[in-house]
Parts: structure tokens; sequence; C-alpha cells
């Protein structure tokens, strides 16, 4: 085991790539030279080459479409968008070719991409540098979209992404990239858990907090807190937004009868939504309230001095758990009748 | 040193079918084109053209001669399925044969083309079976053909994102050290879209040996070239740092030796050539286009002067070839290829229904393999009269 932050295990996660598959190449803005705004490929240009760790000009588009003639060329692009909010320009090149090309060319092409992101706030940063887009690419079909939370995940599930023939969009909670954990850089592929499980991070029996991302962290945080009152939570990290592992939720939910999705995205037609329905649908019988999102509120993401009336943090999802346990809580009474339609 | 003075593009008179009647109007007069062959089928003679198309004596070209009217009887056969309700929609060809034929027979085979949607010439070059192109038109399939077995990718409709896709690919051809290029086929109208902008940056960038083939058919649409541009568009190349090339797009020999030439540049590790092809879709965008709603019949017959088929035969028969002996071989087999087509097409099996979930994803997907089975036992119900 070594020590090692959640940008450093990406990092390593991406050496390993470069080492094992002379296929895989890393394309951004910054990556080379730099080493990535957040140093994440911090030294794989030195030890690769340029032509392995490609500096690209400022093109969101042109990196991810030129990584889709590269995958058609046989190779394996790891792009790098700078920040969420940089995505969008690359937004065609992500829906309408990466996610379509092998249906269109009836499995011929493949396209094993993966496109990183880093993505969510809590860092205090500029507009358009705390965005939560993942809601976008979870609902085209053809895309994989993962989430990781922590840095022994990160070096696994970067290594994984790569090595799937399916593109993958990997969202890295940039707030984390500093925390440290202890990773296991000889762990093998094949004993991790699966890029597409979610995992039980902290087990309980009251209520069940799905999350992802910069919010595992928070939600295990508020299972330590709300353990101190008596109530058993049990965090499950989502990893993988498209697909759903709905089995590992729908056991959870089944024997807590109680549903928290949180997420730094918005509410409306959030992944919160998708989970609150489906999993309505496959357990109803089962579940004692309403499922419950705490979410980001359905604004642009404000200044910085704002953030922290935006984001989900511990005690908003402690509300959320109330709500979802009937307890006293923000919505109780109706204080507000009259105020929601 | 003077800047040029804007060139006047005339635009399309508020009245319907009220054009200009002179090509010119697209085709700035201060912007020559390299040309081989004319209009009158005059060969012409260009000393840094010439080599590049040294081998095609009589025989070679009667061969050229043979795609374009082939192509063009495929083309019109399929207006015609379309008509008839064979297929859903048809974007025709006719009018840029020379372009597509001329181009297509300077790739290699381990060359790789990436093209638009009307590039049907193209893909005939490229030995894919018309009755596999139509079937994606006739809403049978989502491609036509396996792109590695041609070295053609499959049609983008996305107005230029193929030429990030030829970038790329040739970015990966150049690292692999391959003695090969791509080449991207787009129209007029794509100069404009940010795509084409950003692979022309990063081709240049990186030397990429890929060959931009815009064939400026005029029309993106109902838009007229000088909406898209006020200047020639080869003129564009010089900024992004490459060759820019202007050819007669009808003229087959030429656009024959402008890509040799750059595909040849683009192998040696010279980067990337922007070549644009003057020529003129005859037809309308799509079969559910009216092109008298924008241009005029005077410009339409005007450009029929300059037919690419005409000025190729023209030159056959004062080579002292028996056109009229090669006339009726060329329409025999053009007849036989349209025949075969119109068989293939009609007689196309619908797709099972199921095959509505295949190849999504490479790998399992535990969420659409649900939405598939439960889709599965729907359709169950209505077998076997279970209702």
């Amino acid at each position: 085991m070594t020590t090692l932050t959640f940008g450093k295990a990406i990092n390593e996660g991406l050496r390993r790539a470069l080492a094992d598959e002379d296929r895989v190449v890393l394309m951004g803005e910054d990556i080379g030279t730099l080493g990535g705004v957040f140093r994440v490929t911090d030294g794989l240009k030195d030890e690769f080459g340029a032509k392995r760790v490609v500096d690209t000009p400022l093109s969101e588009a042109g990196i991810v479409g030129t990584a889709v003639g590269l995958a058609y060329r046989g190779y394996r692009p790891v792009v790098e968008i700078q920040f969420d909010g940089f995505v969008y320009p690359a937004f065609d090149q992500l829906v309408a070719q990466v996610a379509k090309l092998h249906y269109r060319s009836r499995g011929t092409v493949k396209m094993p991409l993966v496109i990183r992101i880093p993505f969510g706030g809590g860092i205090g940063a500029a507009e358009h540098h705390s965005e939560s887009p993942e809601a976008y690419f979870a609902h085209t079909a053809g895309l994989r979209v993962v989430a990781c939370s922590n840095p022994q995940d990160a070096y696994v599930m970067i290594r994984q992404a790569i090595a799937s023939d399916d593109p993958v969009v990997f969202f890295e909670p940039k707030r984390r990239y500093h925390q440290k954990s202890e990773v296991d850089l000889d762990a093998s592929l094949a004993d991790q858990p699966p890029l597409g499980v979610a995992t039980v991070v902290v087990p309980g029996t009251d209520v069940t907090l799905v999350t992802y991302g910069g919010l595992v962290q928070t939600a295990r945080d508020a299972a330590v807190a709300a353990a101190e009152e008596g109530v058993s939570i049990e965090v499950i990290d989502l990893r993988s937004l498209a697909p759903v592992d709905y089995s590992t939720i729908e056991a959870s939910v089944r024997r807590t009868g109680r549903l928290v999705v949180a997420h730094e995205a918005g509410e409306q037609l959030g992944l919160g939504a998708e989970l609150a329905a489906s999993l309505t649908e496959r357990c109803f019988e089962y579940l004692e309230a309403a499922p419950v999102r705490v979410t980001g509120h359905d604004i642009p993401y404000p200044p910085a001095k704002l953030e922290r009336y935006h984001l989900p943090d511990l005690d908003r999802i402690l509300d959320g758990v109330d709500r979802a346990l009937g307890r006293p809580n923000s919505l109780s009474g109706d204080s507000l009748s009259g105020v929601e339609a | 040193m003077t800047l040029s003075a804007p060139i006047a593009y005339s635009r399309p008179e508020p009245e319907r079918g009220d054009g200009s009647g002179d090509p010119a109007h697209s085709t700035p007069p201060d912007a020559p084109m390299l040309t081989l062959v004319d209009e009158h089928g005059a060969r012409l003679h260009d000393p840094d053209l010439d080599p590049w198309v040294a081998d095609i004596g009589p025989d070679e070209l009667a061969d050229l001669y043979r795609d374009l009217v082939v192509v063009r009887r495929i083309d019109a056969e399929a207006t015609a399925l379309q008509r008839q309700g064979e297929l859903a929609l048809w974007p025709p060809l006719a009018g840029q044969e020379a372009a597509q034929i001329g181009s297509a027979r300077a790739l290699a085979a381990s060359d790789f083309a990436f093209s638009s949607y009307r590039e049907h010439a193209v893909a005939w070059v490229r030995g894919v079976e018309p009755a596999d192109l139509l079937a994606v038109w006739r809403g049978s399939a989502p491609s036509g053909w396996n792109p590695y077995e041609h070295g053609m990718a499959v049609p983008q409709i996305i107005i230029g994102a193929q030429t990030l896709h030829a970038t790329g690919y040739a970015m990966g051809l150049a690292w692999d050290g391959a003695d090969a290029a791509s080449i991207a086929y787009f129209g007029d109208g794509a100069t404009s879209e940010g795509d084409v902008n950003e692979a022309l940056v990063f081709a240049a960038s990186f030397d990429a040996p890929v060959v931009f083939f815009c064939q400026n058919n005029q029309w993106a649409i109902s838009e007229p070239v000088g909406l898209q541009s006020k200047r020639p568009l080869a003129r564009r190349a010089d900024g992004f740092g490459m060759p820019g090339v202007r050819v007669d797009g009808n003229d087959v020999l030429a656009v024959l030796a402008v890509t040799r030439q750059a595909l040849d540049r683009a192998r040696r590790g010279g980067g990337p050539t922007f070549i644009e092809a003057v020529t003129y879709r005859m037809g309308p965008h799509t079969t559910a286009d009216d092109p008298t709603r924008y241009r005029g019949d005077d410009e339409l017959a005007a450009w029929r002067r300059r037919d690419p088929l005409a000025r190729v035969r023209a030159l056959l028969e004062t080579s002292g070839m028996d056109v009229a002996s090669l006339d009726r071989d060329v329409q025999a087999a053009a007849d036989r290829a349209a025949a075969d087509l119109r068989h293939a097409i009609t007689t196309l099996a619908d797709p099972a229904p199921m095959t509505v979930f295949d190849h999504v994803y490479a790998e399992p997907n535990s969420h659409l393999e649900r939405q598939k089975a439960r889709y599965a036992r729907y359709l169950a119900m209505f077998e076997d009269g279970a209702r």
C-alpha cells in the first residue's frame, strides 16, 4: 500500500495504462509539458514522449473529434477536458459521434475512448469551472459514465475505463484531488470490483444514501454524524452512472425501505430523478417513504461566495435523511403551504 | 502589397426561380481554377499537373468516363427509387461525378476516406455495393458497409464532423509510420462549421497526412456559397498553414491530378492540403428539396454546359476513340448496375425488430439488456396467437 493523493492515483493509473498498452495515447490542453492544470498527467510526457501524451490546440471538439479518428485507426485515446464547463463545445462529437459510431457501423468500429472530466464544485472557482454535466452523458445511449470518489477507485477505475471497448466519460471530483489515502498499486484488475458496479462504502440499516464523486466523502461524514443520533445510514457509492448497478441499490433499499439520493447537479431530470423512479418501480412495496433527492439548486452555478448555499453539504444530506425517516425536517409541518405549487 | 477588393457575390433574387444565370456569380473571376480539360473537351496543359496524369491515356480516360456514366445512372436510379417509395430519402450527386471519381481514383487501397452523405461515387470507387449504400437511405440499416473492408468510414450527416475524424486518423497514420493518407470530403457549407476549422488547425499543427477535399457545389441547401465565404474557399488554407488548391471540379483529369499530388505530399510527410473542387449540384439537396425556390433555370443551364461527363466524352472523340461504341458499352454497364440495384433494393428484407438493440455497446450493458429482455417479452405476446 502506498499513500497517494487522488490526483496522483489517477496519474499512476494513466502511467500503468500507457506502459501496458502502446495504443493508449493521452490528449488534452496543457497535459504534456505542464502536466495538466491539476497536474494529473504530471511527468507522463517526459516518460512516454510527445506522441503518447499530446498537448493539443485549444479545441474541445477538435480533441474529441480527432480522438474519434484515432480510435478508427485502432488507438485508445484518453482525452482530458480541462474543466467540466468546457465540455460543451465537444458535445456533438461526444453524443453524435463517439456515442453512436459503434451502433452506426454495426459493431465494426470500436470507440474505446476515455473522456476525463474534472467535475463539481467546492473549490471556489470561476464561472464554468464547477459544473456537474453528468446527466447529459448518462442520458446518451452508447456512452458509459462513471465517477470515482477515492484514490484507490480512481487508480483502478481509470485503468478499467481505458480497457473498456466502449467510450467512457470519466468524472473526477476536482475538490478531492488533494485528498490522500492508501492505494494498492499492485492490485490486479481482476480482483477489483468491475467498472459497472456500485459499492456499499458504509453499511447501515435505516436508510440507503446513494451518491457519487465528491459527495461520497460528505455522505460518509453524514453517516458518522447520524450514528451519533442513533440513525444507521447505508452509504452507496454509485461509481457507474450509466449503466446504474440497480441490483446493489435495490438490495439495500429492500432492507432499509428508505432511499436518499444526493448529487451536486440540479434536481430536474438529474440522476436522482432516474434513481428515484427506477427504484420505486423495482421495490415499491418495500419503500416506507417516498425517495428523497438532495441536490444542487436548478440554477446556473453560482459565484464562489455563494456555492456553499448551492452544494449539498452534510447538514442538507442529514435533513434529507430526516425526510426519508419521517423525522422533523425542513419541510415538516405546513409552513410552506401556499409556497409550494 | 495591396489587398484585393472584396468579391461581390450575387445573392439569389427574392423572386422564386430567378437566378443570375451566370455561374461566375459563385465562381469569382479573379480566382482561376486548375483545369486540364475545358468544357469543350480541349486538353489544356499544365506543367505542374501533367506529370500526375501522365499515365492516363485514351483507355484510362475511357475507364474514368465509364465510372462517371455509371455513377450518374446509379444516382438517377436511386432518385427514381425514392420517388417510387422504395427509399425514404436520397441526396443526389448529379453534377459532382468528376470531383468524386477523380479524387477517389487518386486514393490507394491503404488510404482512408471520411465522407459526408453525398459521396456515392467515392463509395463506388471504394468498392461499396450500391445496394449497401442505398440500404441506409431505405431505412433498413444504420450503415452499409464495414469501413475497414473499403477504407471508407460510415458517411457523416452532421456537417463537417468527419473532417476531425479524418484528421485524427491521419495523426494515427503518421504516428504509425504508415505510408498512407486520409481524405476528408465535405462541402462549401461545411467550411463555416467549427469542426472543419478545428480540423484544419489540428492537421496543420500535427502535419497530419490528410487531404481536405471540399466540393464547392455552390449551394448548401438554399444558401449560396457567398453566404459562407467572401473569398474563394481555397484561399483560407494559407491562414491555416497549408497549401490551398482551386481546381475545376467538373474536370475529372484535373481533380485526379491535384488529389494525387496532395496525397503524395501527405504520404511523404509534407502535411495536409486543402482542395477546393469547384462544381455544381445539378439536382436538389435531397429528394425532399425544391431548388426552384432558390435558384433559376438559367443558372442550371449554364452549369449544364460545363457537364463533367460531356467534356470527357468530347476529349475522347478528339483522341480518335470510337465513342459511339464506347457509349453503347458504357450505357449497357450503367443499365446493368441500375437494374441490379433496383432488384437488390426492392427485394431487401426488413431487419428483425430485436436488431434495434444491436451494437449500441461493444460490451455487455446491464441497463440495455434489461430493456431488451422486456421488449422481447412484449413482442412475444403477439406470437402464436397469444393476443
